[in-house]
């Protein structure tokens, strides 16, 4: 037996469709374990970024020196072999659709039965005057760590660095640069951090948690221009609002990402921003599929953008095609919103919408702590006082409870009195629950006299 | 001008980036240390006890002051920042040469005394031994000994590193609490009341000074003759300390177990887990976190445990008659007797918990049948002393050489900077075996995962002293329930996305094994689902 069984395995493999992943990122790799899990298909996963899957959110714990690379590998080398996931780091130039099979950069042909796009994203760049000089940078892969590790490897190198746009990455290479000790200038396009996603009372604790972590926090600040010195290299950087020029050795190019499909535009496969996806996250050419970041629903489920660039969501992705690769077709459907993120020290948790002004028949519900960085923000609608969703600042919450409460629609009083159920801190933690209350039952009696 | 892409050599930073306070602190600790490495030398001993407060505040002020340099300014969060630059944490060359330096300590502390001055045949005590003995003259009335000096300087160190990792941890009570338990613990409980129960012996009283939270099977020696002698000499208080360690195993310890999970032993009172969680604290992220080390870990430990069952059952048969008459516990008795209780667990373990051990129920059947032939094997062909041919006073002596000596001390605490600082609790404890067995089956501890948020991002098992791949539970949204979890619950305190949490809840649900997260929607949950059963 064991003399044939590479053969007969060969034969075995060779009868079963061939599904190359095209990007060992969350979504590609859980799509890679679910199929595996539910079938005996080849499998192939194609990346050039990293010869094994790691978890990019944690590129910024490597920086700061809590983790070394291998810590941010969620599975051991061995485990791909065992599993029968084969892994090929090359680079895909091309995709032929006709003959089903993908060109490598060392001009090997891969054939395909199934194709899965899940190639992430690429940062945003907007145009701006000399942002293609070196210390110009964003941070999403493995790569943009190697060269921040070279440009800002500690403030003699980097005596100041630049970071355009204030959102979640923004605030992370934040960390990290002040983590050694360089300083930082963080411009923002908003008149306060991230305030078309947060209310105004949370946006204004994170301005002065970011100011208070000596963070040079320019709000309504825009680029105009980035300037190059000897090398090519970056110098400084200009304001457009003020003119101001501030040198720096680094520009950190934070506002938001995008779709990296730029291999796919001269295929047939069809592409916006992203590809083009249906609710079964099927392109326009069957037998090829995208997941993750780089794909874009051509019509997504009310209140949901077409591109979630998230870590969940390209889990969920990952989860849903496998079932119809592997024969059970089904659609892409998230449950309720969540997600969580961190600002510095500032921990924070959403479960279901709250929006930044609520609008129409929606109002907020919102309590902080006068001495701590801790506040909460309950959105629900003011006639039916259907509870919608809450923001949590320094305080963790549940998110099974809220899932729950979310699917029964629950009312906000009963959200509020149940709050303590929902409490996810550490044992010993101070509890606000009763605060929070009292602060809503005095809201409640103004209204009522 | 320099490429400032380019690292250049001319950078080189000899000591980091530590602050001039830091370094202050760091060479009065130094100093401090020096002055007892010069009294292990004789040197400056015109006054013992001077000197020695000398030392000991030196040593004191300059933990105290680094460890406000590191963190008294600092705001409340992690403070985790370069923990892999730094040498002594990354096993660089400061690591492997602390490694080498406790290594040696410990093996001169374990097997030649003499060398840090013990006097040995009725002589006076000199060199570092004889540094402290004003010390324990006056707590317990005597000269020192080695082991009065490793105790005070561990006290010492639990306490001094307690402080630091108390300032570190400030924010999170959970680590404030337990590490404070554990400093009062070792420094009533561990130091000063047994010293104290050897200073109340007169020859009108008699007491056993002993550290009344130590357990057997950690303290392997509870029911060595010499020691259950002096339980018994110490008339109705030594009986009653004797029955409450008997009870401490095996009724206080599982109820405790089952309501809180073995942390409230491991990482709340018990004095290796102390010194792990203060003085090595910096050293967690250091154990290994793969899939063969846990597999070494679970045969390791539970070898030893079967060890210490039958090292101590074949040292209690030693000094048990074989006369009915004289007194009813014989040692046939005794042996019939640890049969049947082991038997019982087994049989309701199995009956019970099948389903749970899964492939383990073999290794567990193994393991038991290993020990009830062992103990048939001393019934039918022991003399008073021998197990088969091995006498029962060499797998004691065996016991305390290799598991006590080298196993707890010389690589338990001397391997620190190298393994990481749970070597002892995670391969080598009986008790944390025990404790283990309960916690992993009859227990309501669980550390629960909070649906769809985790990440993936590896702080939690990087920082696990226990070698616990917790990220691969989180990300799987299952809880972790496993024997070895000590619940310092550093793995919650490190989660940047509030997954985790250290809960006492129902049975019920306890290990919710799923294939897919919460937020995806419920269809594709239940093929999965069905798939996999």
């Amino acid at each position: 037996m064991g003399k044939f069984s590479p053969n007969l395995s060969t034969l075995y493999q060779m009868s079963e469709e061939h599904v190359i992943i095209i990007g060992n990122g969350i979504s590609g790799i859980t799509l890679a374990r679910h199929v595996r899990k539910l079938s005996s298909k080849r499998i192939t996963v194609v990346s050039n970024e990293s010869n094994h899957f790691f978890s990019r959110t944690a590129l910024m714990y490597i920086y700061m020196g809590h983790m070394k690379f291998e810590h941010t590998k969620p599975y051991e080398d061995w485990f791909w072999d065992k599993n029968k996931i084969e892994l090929v780091n090359g680079k895909v130039i091309a995709v032929n659709t006709n003959h089903k099979c993908v060109i490598l950069e060392n001009s090997d042909e891969l054939k395909y039965d199934k194709l899965v796009i899940a190639t992430g994203s690429k940062p945003n760049k907007f145009g701006w005057p000399g942002e293609n000089l070196k210390g110009v940078q964003g941070l999403y892969h493995l790569q943009d760590l190697e060269s921040l590790e070279k440009t800002a490897q500690n403030n003699e190198v980097c005596k100041r660095a630049v970071i355009i746009g204030g959102g979640l990455i923004g605030i992370e290479l934040a960390e990290m640069l002040t983590s050694r000790n360089i300083p930082v200038t963080f411009l923002v396009r908003e008149t306060s951090f991230w305030n078309h996603v947060l209310p105004l009372q949370e946006s204004e604790m994170l301005n002065n948690h970011i100011a208070n972590n000596n963070i040079d926090l320019r709000l309504g600040a825009n680029l105009k221009e980035i300037k190059g010195g000897e090398n090519g290299s970056v110098k400084s950087i200009v304001i457009k609002e003020t003119d101001e020029e501030i040198p720096c050795n680094l520009v950190g190019l934070t506002a938001g990402v995008s779709p990296n499909v730029a291999f796919i535009e001269s295929t047939d496969i069809e592409t916006n921003k992203g590809v083009l996806v249906s609710r079964f996250l099927e392109t326009n050419i069957p037998d090829v599929f995208a997941i993750g970041d780089c794909a874009e629903l051509r019509n997504s489920k009310e209140g949901r953008s077409n591109i979630e660039a998230m870590w969940h969501t390209g889990r969920i992705m990952g989860e849903t095609l496998a079932q119809t690769i592997c024969g059970q077709k089904v659609e892409y459907e998230p449950g309720h919103w969540f997600n969580s993120a961190k600002f510095l020290k500032i921990e924070y948790q959403t479960y279901g919408w709250v929006s930044a002004v609520p609008i129409g028949t929606h109002q907020h519900f919102q309590w902080k702590n006068p001495n701590e960085d801790k506040c909460i923000t309950l959105e629900y609608n003011k006639d039916t006082l259907e509870f919608i969703g809450i923001n949590t600042f320094g305080i963790r919450m549940r998110h099974d409870i809220f899932d729950t409460w979310l699917t029964e629609k629950r009312d906000v009083n009963y959200v509020i009195h149940n709050l303590p159920k929902a409490n996810f801190d550490p044992e010993f933690y101070q509890r606000y629950e009763n605060d929070i209350l009292a602060k809503y039952n005095k809201q409640l009696s103004t209204l009522n006299t | 001008m320099k490429d400032s892409t380019e690292i250049s050599l001319s950078l080189a930073r000899p000591d980091g980036t530590l602050s001039s306070k830091l370094k202050v602190a760091l060479t009065l600790g130094c100093v401090g240390l020096l002055l007892l490495v010069l009294a292990l030398f004789n040197i400056g001993l015109s006054s013992q006890g001077g000197l020695l407060i000398v030392a000991i505040s030196l040593i004191s002020i300059g933990v105290f002051l680094y460890a406000n340099g590191l963190y008294i300014n600092k705001q409340d969060g992690i403070k985790n920042n370069g923990v892999w630059f730094k040498s002594i944490s990354s096993r660089g060359t400061i690591g492997w040469v602390t490694g080498v330096v406790l290594t040696t300590f410990y093996v001169v502390l374990y097997f030649y005394p003499k060398l840090l001055g013990l006097g040995i045949d009725g002589q006076p005590n000199s060199g570092l031994v004889a540094l402290f003995d004003p010390l324990s003259s006056l707590l317990n009335g005597n000269d020192a000994s080695q082991w009065f000096v490793y105790g005070t300087l561990y006290t010492l160190a639990i306490l001094l590193f307690g402080y630091k990792f108390i300032l570190k941890y400030r924010g999170n009570r959970y680590q404030q609490f337990r590490t404070f338990s554990v400093m009062l613990f070792q420094l009533g409980f561990a130091f000063l009341i047994p010293e104290f129960m050897a200073r109340l012996n007169s020859n009108s009283f008699t007491i056993p000074s002993y550290d009344l939270k130590n357990m057997w099977p950690l303290s392997y020696d509870y029911f060595d003759q010499y020691s259950v002698d002096e339980f018994i000499q110490a008339g109705n208080i030594g009986l009653a300390l004797l029955i409450f360690g008997v009870l401490s195993i095996f009724v206080i310890s599982p109820i405790l177990t089952y309501k809180y999970g073995k942390r409230w032993y491991c990482s709340w009172v018990c004095g290796c887990g102390g010194l792990a969680e203060t003085a090595g604290d910096s050293f967690r992220q250091l154990s290994s976190k793969k899939l063969s080390s846990w597999k070494v870990e679970r045969w390791l430990v539970h070898i030893v445990l079967v060890f210490s069952i039958l090292m101590t059952t074949a040292v209690v048969g030693t000094y048990l008659g074989d006369d009915a008459t004289a007194y009813w516990l014989t040692r046939k008795v005794f042996l019939i007797f640890v049969a049947a209780v082991l038997t019982l667990v087994f049989t309701l373990t199995m009956v019970f918990k099948r389903q749970e051990l899964g492939k383990d129920a073999r290794y567990g059947a193994i393991g038991f049948f290993v020990v009830i032939l062992s103990l048939f094997a001393l019934y039918t062909f022991g003399g008073s002393s021998d197990l088969l041919f091995i006498s029962s006073g060499t797998l004691r002596s065996a016991y305390g050489f290799y598991i006590g000596s080298i196993f707890s001390g010389v690589i338990g605490t001397g391997f620190y900077p190298i393994l990481g600082n749970r070597v002892w609790c995670r391969y080598g404890c009986p008790m944390a075996a025990v404790l283990g067995f309960q916690q992993r089956l009859f227990s309501k501890f669980r550390i629960t995962t909070n649906g769809g948020q985790c990440i993936s991002c590896g702080n939690c098992s990087t920082y696990c002293e226990m070698g616990i791949d917790v990220r691969a539970y989180a990300q799987k949204g299952e809880n972790i329930v496993r024997s070895s979890c000590v619940g310092c619950g550093v793995c919650a305190a490190v989660c940047p996305r509030g997954v985790l949490k250290l809960e006492n809840g129902s049975l019920e649900g306890r290990i919710n094994s799923r294939d897919i997260l919460l937020g995806n929607n419920m269809d594709v949950t239940k093929f999965a689902e069905n798939k996999s059963e």
